[in-house]
């Protein structure tokens, strides 16, 4: 079988600890939540931190907090599989679906929330072995050059592929990193940049700790719509996240539409948000429209499951789908 | 010894004085009360199944065993220039490297393909080729060590596809094979097919791709070796043929065979991937000997997608003429991408033509073969075994033959179905088929006849149907010896143990042997301990594989068994004073049919039979009945008899976006007789799945680097989650019917099921989706890109544009049996001079 590399782990007792030892180590260590992501990838030595800093016995980090009418706070090592249900799934379902469709029953035991947003990317020439990545000389996100999926490019195309991600940058939501210096409350979506290789910005030194759901608001409704091969296991290779504000009458007051594992980042669609406001959802004219602005902004690459042609081909209908059901 | 008489009359408990003939091994009458043959009993070895503790391969291991990694080439094709392991000697824990130095003879699988090193020695053939073993303290030592040695290439041209193959004469990736970068080239004439389809009301011609796949087990192959104080070498390896791993070392590391010893444990399954002996096996081997030390070997998954043999991707070409709805020529032409090395590549390629023939009657017939060598993994046996290629051909092109014709095409299969007792135009026997009573089976409970194109758009029905052999005829690699052995031994205390060669993959083999030797001797399953898979401990069997097993075990084991029975019988009539023809062996005692209260229990006979002539032990074996097909090339095809299949598929598909769901499959199988049958529908259903999930998704894909900047051609997903295999979600359910039409060749009737069922599912999924969208994807996988791109295409298909240019070698001319032949070729002047009194 495939072994891990060796490495130091360290178990701190408390969020304090927690940030000090990553304070002290810095890009020597990477945090370990569930390790649904990590431990793989070490094992294909696609990540060799020298530390790890397993996150279970920090018990700030699993405080849940809030309501539909405050808002939700989800402490970072909140498993996936309580966020499939409860007060998630009654406020948020497009959150708890998005939850619900990661990988298998047995990983969401394990995975957590915090995880899920922080999951390095993804491409199918890096989420392979040392040795098959040898074989290819490796690409440039780790110990290569060239970026193979596109080889004149200068940047890393790996691929946003946290279901969640999206559905929080649409939702709204706010995260907190707190490192030995202090707290900082960041909307979700600026968690995340648009390249393969830094794709978050977070600092090394900081700790992710949790995830602000804002107040349930009147005439809110969420969709989380995943394009994949199959029903269970995979990875997305589209993610439709959208929140919409309604009107007593069904007119769009407010939207948000991110697209996910189309891009090194979840992609806002605003055009698409801009031109539904003003109008009704169930109108399959608006739909249609709103679904093409959508997955104009789509960058999809030869890097994923599924072929590339198909893949764009079907976007829109996806993004149509989506839309149809956040007006039904 | 009471052991060479005449087998007494089976099956069962019934009187031996019976005076009825003696039936051969097998023979079936209305077989009343049978006490474990047809009931649903619990398998024999499922408890340890359940609960955790049957040991597999990898759970075996020794004090002080060292851990061994293989170093593999990360390039496709090259030449071998050093291999410089100073760099892992030097790490602390390492205790050895073996390079192709220690390796200098050559094996493989078939004796006319024995082109492997155990690792590589001037050449390098494919990303994953072994080339350097490290042999550490630990799996984490070896596996950093291994790391760290340097292997210096020099480069050649890559050959990634068999069109590549057949353009490249230079460099090759071996030095022998029918043509440069050709492995095999087959052609036969059974008729003269051009005459035949110049003759024809019409003539149809359809070109399909078949991608290749791999067979996933969930157990990854492990080997432990040890040498013993005395020099004996033991391997305990998750193999299905621990005879061939035991003659692969004895050939490539030249010990006496009589020194070694095999062990297959219970398997996690192997489909085939299991059956060629691998480098690992003879490398571990080669590494316990060096260090005197146990050595482990445990392969990762990514290895597992390496190590392959897995089904051949195939590029066909059909041609066919009908004549008043009856196909009077059929020609097939085959290519196969045979990857690296030859594995089982020539069977797989005549395995492509050779069961074309036995479900439709068709004239003449023509095969054209062709298997070539490319840098890949290398392809060979999986699951069906190179016949679920054409017969997906074969299913959709007469599903669209029988639209053109406008013939239903379940009515068009039932009115040409083969008939019993048919030599058919290539010259296999058939001999009982339950091909109509499969189709008319699912015909019948999908309800296609009222439903069928009447579902809307997006639905649809498709129905598709298969035949698979029973055992191979002949052996590859024994010649005419025995292809299994089974051996029993009574003890006092009524117990039986049966020993066989075989090997248990998960498909029941076990069971089979216990249940048939329990029946025979009217005893408990439970009572009846089953020694298998060990070269020391039981007769030679070839393994599981061509499903084979329960026909030519269950056979051998019935011999044996009766020959125990006689000589127990013949101690209990001296004991009851009756006639052995009266006794009746049945629910653990030996009695007189016609005074049941008088009698032994069955503990009490074996003691009589011990006090009368000793320790109670006997033999059977079996070997297949001689083959029909004379010609050369004929071994591959007869079987002792064929399954036969149908299905109905019921996919909803849509439209914007390619996607299919399979809502419903009604297969039925023709199983002669099943043995057990819940087991047999866990292996009908189990093929299902596989047949489903190669025909929507599974692909054993390449991926090239842009040419100018490289020459890597890798696998283009080696992982269980990218690797696309069906889950629960996509499973549909799975209406099984078994068909039981008692064989007179299978031991109590029964026939093969662990192949057969998966042959019809691809080619009724295609046709359910030209009843739903009115498509044709004339491809597998039939993924949601290639519906949407025929729905997109002025034919409405997706497939295979061409058909590469071959360079066929003279057919061998076979006239059919109606056409006045003897099953010999009329222009093999090579083999005619080998056979007596054959003229110049
Ligand atoms: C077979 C399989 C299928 C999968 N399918 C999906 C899928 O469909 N969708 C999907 O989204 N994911 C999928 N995953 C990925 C993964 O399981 C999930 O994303 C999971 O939520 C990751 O959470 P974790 O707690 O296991 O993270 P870990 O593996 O522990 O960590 C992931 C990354 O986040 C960092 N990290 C974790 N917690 C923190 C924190 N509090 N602060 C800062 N950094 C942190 C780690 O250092 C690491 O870099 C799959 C994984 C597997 C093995
Ligand atoms: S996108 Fe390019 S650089 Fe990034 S992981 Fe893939 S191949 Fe490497």
């Amino acid at each position: 079988m495939m072994r891990l590399p060796r490495f130091r782990y360290l178990a701190p007792a408390s969020l304090l600890e927690a940030v000090k030892v990553l304070g002290d180590l810095g890009p020597e260590a990477l945090p370990l939540a569930g390790g649904t992501d990590l431990v793989p990838n070490m094992k294909r030595r696609q990540q060799t931190p020298a530390n790890l800093v397993g996150l279970r016995g920090v018990a700030e980090l699993r405080a849940v907090s809030g309501d539909a009418a405050r808002g939700l706070t989800l402490g970072a090592m909140t498993r996936l599989a309580e966020v499939e249900r409860g007060a998630v799934a009654a406020g948020w379902p497009a959150l708890a679906r998005a939850a619900a469709t990661v990988a298998t029953p047995a990983i969401r035991n394990t995975a957590t929330l915090g995880g899920n947003l922080c999951l390095d990317t993804r491409c199918s020439y890096y989420d392979q072995t040392e040795e098959w990545r040898r074989s290819i000389g490796y690409c440039m996100k780790r110990e290569g050059e060239t970026c193979w999926v596109a080889p004149g490019s200068d940047r890393c195309w790996a691929v946003s592929s946290s279901d969640t991600a999206p559905v929080l940058c649409a939702l709204g939501a706010e995260v907190t990193l707190r490192s030995r210096g202090g707290e900082r409350r960041i909307p979700a979506a600026d968690l995340f940049a648009d390249d393969g290789i830094r794709h978050l910005t977070r600092r090394p030194d900081e700790l992710l700790t949790a995830v602000h759901l804002p107040p349930v608001e009147p005439g809110q409704r969420t969709v989380y719509l995943k394009l994949r091969r199959r029903g269970s296991f995979d990875f997305p290779v589209l993610g439709v996240a959208g929140r919409v504000r309604l009107s007593a009458g069904g007119t769009v007051e407010s939207a948000r539409i991110f697209l996910g594992a189309v891009g090194s980042r979840p992609q806002e669609a605003r055009a698409a948000a801009d031109f539904l406001v003003g109008r009704r959802l169930g109108d399959e004219e608006t739909v249609r429209e709103a679904s093409r602005l959508a997955t104009q902004i789509a960058k999809p690459m030869q890097n994923t499951d599924l072929t590339l042609g198909w893949r764009k081909g079907v976007a829109r209908e996806y993004a149509a789908r989506a839309l149809r059901e956040l007006g039904s | 010894m009471a052991d060479d008489r005449e087998a007494a009359p089976r099956p069962g408990p019934r009187a031996l004085d019976d005076d009825r003939p003696a039936p051969r091994p097998g023979a079936v009458g209305p077989a009343p009360g049978l006490a474990a043959v047809g009931k649903p009993l619990r398998k024999v070895d499922v408890r340890g199944k359940v609960t955790g503790e049957t040991r597999f391969a990898d759970d075996y291991t020794m004090p002080g065993a060292l851990h061994m990694k293989l170093v593999r080439s990360t390039v496709p094709h090259a030449r071998l220039l050093s291999v410089d392991a100073s760099a892992a000697l030097a790490v602390k824990g390492v205790r050895c490297v073996l390079t192709g130095k220690d390796f200098p003879i050559a094996y493989g699988l078939m004796p006319v393909s024995q082109d492997e090193h155990p690792l590589c020695n001037d050449k390098v053939r494919f990303v994953g080729d072994p080339v350097a073993a490290v042999v550490a303290a630990d799996e984490l030592t070896a596996q950093e060590a291994a790391a760290l040695v340097r292997v210096e290439y020099e480069p050649l041209q890559t050959i990634a596809t068999p069109q590549e193959a057949l353009a490249t004469a230079d460099p090759r990736i071996h030095d022998y094979g029918d043509a440069p970068n050709v492995h095999k080239l087959v052609a036969f004439d059974f008729g003269d097919v051009p005459a035949a389809l110049a003759g024809a009301d019409q003539v149809f011609e359809d070109r399909f791709f078949y991608q290749g796949n791999t067979h996933l087990p969930i157990e990854q192959h492990a080997a432990l070796a040890w040498v013993d104080p005395d020099g004996r070498l033991t391997v305990v390896s998750s193999t299905q043929v621990a005879h061939y791993v035991h003659k692969a070392l004895a050939r490539a590391l030249a010990l006496p065979p009589a020194r070694i010893r095999v062990i297959a444990p219970p398997q996690g399954g192997g489909f085939g991937g299991k059956t060629d002996p691998f480098n690992h096996e003879i490398v571990v081997a080669k590494a316990a000997l060096v260090t005197g030390r146990p050595v482990k070997v445990a392969l990762s998954r990514e290895e597992v997608f390496l190590c392959h043999r897995g089904r051949h991707p195939t590029l066909m070409r059909m041609r066919t003429g009908v004549k008043d709805g009856r196909i009077v020529g059929h020609s097939v032409e085959t290519v196969l991408d045979g990857g690296a090395y030859g594995s089982y590549g020539v069977a797989s390629v005549h395995y492509t033509g050779a069961l074309e023939t036995v479900t439709y009657r068709m004239d003449r017939y023509r095969f054209r073969g062709c298997r070539t060598f490319t840098n890949k993994p290398p392809c060979g046996p999986k699951r069906g075994h190179g016949t679920p290629q054409p017969r997906f051909g074969l299913e959709v092109h007469l599903d669209k033959i029988c639209e053109k014709l406008g013939v239903d095409p379940a009515e068009w299969r039932i009115r040409n179905a083969v008939p019993p007792d048919t030599v058919v135009a290539n010259w296999m026997r058939v001999r009982t088929t339950g091909l109509v009573a499969c189709l008319e089976a699912v015909v019948k409970a999908s309800g296609w006849r009222e439903r069928r194109g009447r579902l809307g758009r997006g639905r649809g029905l498709g129905i598709a149907a298969s035949s698979y052999m029973t055992g191979a005829g002949i052996s590859i690699t024994f010649g005419d010896l025995p292809h299994t052995g089974v051996q029993l031994l009574l003890d006092r205390g009524g117990g039986v143990t049966a020993f066989c060669g075989a090997s248990d993959v998960g498909q029941g083999s076990d069971n089979v042997l216990a249940l048939i030797v329990a029946e025979v001797l009217g005893v408990e399953v439970g009572d009846v301990k089953v020694v298998t898979g060990d070269t020391s401990l039981g007769p030679v069997d070839l393994g599981s594989y061509s499903s084979r097993v329960t026909i030519m075990m269950g056979n051998a084991a019935i011999q044996a068994a009766e020959r125990a029975r006689d000589r127990l019988a013949a101690a209990a009539a001296a004991k009851l004073e009756v006639p052995a023809s009266r006794l009746c062996f049945a629910g653990g005692r030996v009695f007189d049919v016609e005074d049941p209260a008088r009698g032994l229990t069955f503990a009490e006979a074996v003691q009589r039979a011990e006090a009368q002539a000793g320790t109670v032990g006997t033999v059977g074996s079996y070997s297949p009945p001689t083959p029909t097909p004379r010609y050369k090339g004929g071994g591959v095809g007869p079987s002792p008899t064929y399954s036969y299949s149908a299905a109905v598929v019921e996919v909803e598909a849509d439209e914007a976006t390619g996607e299919l769901s399979v809502e419903k499959i009604w297969v039925a199988h023709d199983i002669g007789r099943a043995l057990n049958p819940v087991a047999a529908r866990g292996q009908v259903v189990g093929s299902v799945y596989m047949g489903l999930s190669e025909a929507l998704m599974e692909e054993q894909e390449f991926r090239r680097l842009p040419p100018k900047l490289s020459r890597a051609l890798v696998h283009q997903a080696p992982s269980m989650l990218e690797y696309k295999s069906l889950t629960f979600h996509e499973m549909p359910e799975v209406e099984t019917i078994l068909v039981e039409e008692p064989d007179a060749m299978g031991p109590y009737g029964a026939k093969e099921v662990g192949q057969g069922p998966l042959l019809p599912i691809p080619p009724a999924l295609a046709n359910a989706v030209h009843d739903a969208l009115g498509v044709r994807v004339d491809e597998v996988p039939i993924t949601p890109h290639k519906v949407l791109a025929a729905l997109a295409a002025p034919d409405r298909r997706y497939g295979p544009a061409a058909f590469p240019d071959v360079p066929w070698p003279e057919p061998l001319l076979v006239p059919p049996p109606w056409e006045g032949g003897d099953g010999k070729a009329t222009n093999d002047r090579k083999r005619e001079r080998r056979l007596p009194g054959a003229k110049p």
